[in-house]
């Protein structure tokens, strides 16, 4: 159980990493502003996981903070490039 | 194994991408990014407690902080483009990251096996602390005047950063003022998402006696709380020479300082507590610590007075 | 009993992870931004309340299982919330964050 889920973290990470790829390219800051969402959800979804592999319960306190601080970062992404956008109009 | 492989090509992976993005937004958000994958790595190594501070403190706070940079910078962005470094700064730049680097992974291979620690004795001592994380016993028992003079820094890095301020200014307002949009989704997201988050924030810090955790992720969390409703518009910063906030911001190392001074009356030394006492004397003095750590964040962020006081 | 239990966690995570991939499909095939952003909130927080699923039946103990269902609430929350946020952003012309 805990070798497969450690598996199934690493098959989470790497959609995740092809993911970012695509979003760190894409051309304006739009797609970028998504890659600290996809990055918390995914990386929620990697300590889960290895919490239940490793057999470390502080890993899923990692996750709940990771919650929090991905969407206040993500609402500082947006207003940062909503105000930029502001400033070049 | 593979996994190991595959989180250190990734967390590499992102750090070039930040390295080589053009535009600094862009390299903000390669940075939060890079911290995020950190955390992860950190887990990994079984450490917690490091994971807990790399995602709140190293991508969040610090995230949100170069980005407040960031969009300052805008105007400056195409002129800056335009300065590329000669090919010879380069290489000299280049040569010395290899250099450290090398030191740097010649010190780890060359470790004697086994690594020296101090473990065995920190795990040993951990009942008189009354504390039952050993992480949180090394911050606030056997390393206390660190953990104090690390609250009077950010203290000082907040004044440096109202220094920027104008004359005009000081005192003033920090950061410009969000209007409210009482029905956009800014005010939900600060109605619903705060209260939940400032939970989280307590708990964290609460938890910290007994598991990874402590006052300062939990700090980090009630600041960024902090910020977020500031961001939706729903009250504006306080101008920086209220004497409410200033006091707000010195309570916590006023205590922690008080508490070790007054070791001194106790048991006879700086920062030591008696036996009985030392779990209400931590808690004592990570209360306002928590507190005042918050508002520093908080601060740190909203950047200098831009708008003047009343 | 426990053999029953282990077979639904690997199934339930399974389904998660195999979310997981159809949301990165979509954010690769995706033609705009507002696109990408349905897959990238929608499929990746269905995975992760799949995966929740799955490890709710390994854990021991009652609040680490509320743990778990609250940490998924809140990224469900936070994800739902921050979409419409980063949608207002990508649309020309729209109301202003």
């Amino acid at each position: 159980m805990a070798d497969f889920l450690l598996a199934a973290a690493g098959f989470v990470l790497a959609t995740v990493a092809v993911g970012l790829v695509r979003i760190l390219r894409g051309p304006g800051d739009d797609d970028r502003i998504m890659a600290a969402q996809l990055l918390g959800t995914g990386g929620i979804a990697v300590l889960l996981l290895l919490a239940a592999a490793m057999s470390v319960p502080a890993a899923v306190d990692v996750a709940l903070i990771l919650a929090v601080l991905a969407a206040f970062i993500t609402v500082a992404f947006a207003k940062g490039a909503a105000r930029s956008e502001a400033d070049r109009a | 194994m593979a996994f190991d492989t595959g989180v250190a090509v990734l967390v590499l992976g992102v750090a070039v991408w930040t390295i080589a993005a053009r535009d600094t937004f862009a390299a903000v958000v390669g940075f939060v990014g890079y911290g995020l994958l950190l955390a992860l790595v950190w887990v990994r190594l079984a450490a917690p407690d490091v994971a807990l501070t790399e995602a709140a403190i190293g991508s969040g706070v610090t995230g949100g902080l170069m980005l407040g940079a960031s969009t300052r910078l805008r105007r400056t962005d195409t002129p800056a483009v335009g300065e590329k470094p000669g090919a010879v700064l380069r290489l000299a730049a280049a040569v010395l990251c290899a250099l450290v680097s090398a030191g740097l992974a010649a010190i780890v291979l060359l470790f004697p096996e086994p690594a020296p620690t101090l473990a065995p004795p920190a795990a040993a001592n951990l009942e008189v602390t009354g504390l039952g994380n050993p992480v949180t016993a090394v911050l606030m028992a056997y390393r206390a005047i660190d953990t104090l003079l690390e609250t009077v820094v950010l203290l000082l890095a907040l004044v440096g950063i109202w220094s920027l301020a104008p004359d005009g200014i000081w005192g003033g307002f920090p950061g410009p003022r969000h209007k409210a949009d009482s029905e956009g989704v800014l005010t939900f997201v600060a109605q619903l998402l705060v209260p939940v988050g400032i939970l989280v924030g307590i708990y964290i810090f609460w938890v910290g006696s007994v598991a990874p955790g402590g006052e300062f992720q939990g700090a980090t969390i009630l600041a960024a709380m902090w910020i977020l409703t500031m961001m939706a518009g729903q009250v504006d910063a306080p101008p920086v020479s209220q004497r409410w906030l200033r006091l707000l911001l010195i309570a916590g190392p006023a205590v922690f300082l008080a508490i070790g001074l007054a070791g001194f009356a106790m048991v006879g030394a700086f920062l030591a507590y008696p036996v009985d006492y030392a779990k209400v004397l931590i808690v004592t003095i990570e209360i306002p610590v928590t507190l005042s750590i918050a508002a520093t964040l908080a601060l740190l962020v909203a950047g200098p007075p831009e708008r003047a006081p009343k | 009993m426990s053999l029953a239990l282990d077979a639904l966690t690997i199934l339930a995570v399974s389904a998660g992870a195999f979310f997981f991939l159809a949301g990165t499909v979509g954010l690769l095939r995706f033609p705009d931004a507002l696109s990408r952003l349905h897959t990238l909130t929608k499929a990746d927080n269905l995975g992760l309340g799949l995966i929740v699923l799955g490890l709710l039946l390994q854990v021991e103990g009652p609040f680490a299982a509320l743990k778990l269902i609250a940490v998924w609430l809140l990224t469900l929350l936070a994800g739902a919330t921050v979409a419409q946020l980063i949608a207002r952003t990508a649309r020309p012309g729209g109301r202003p964050v």
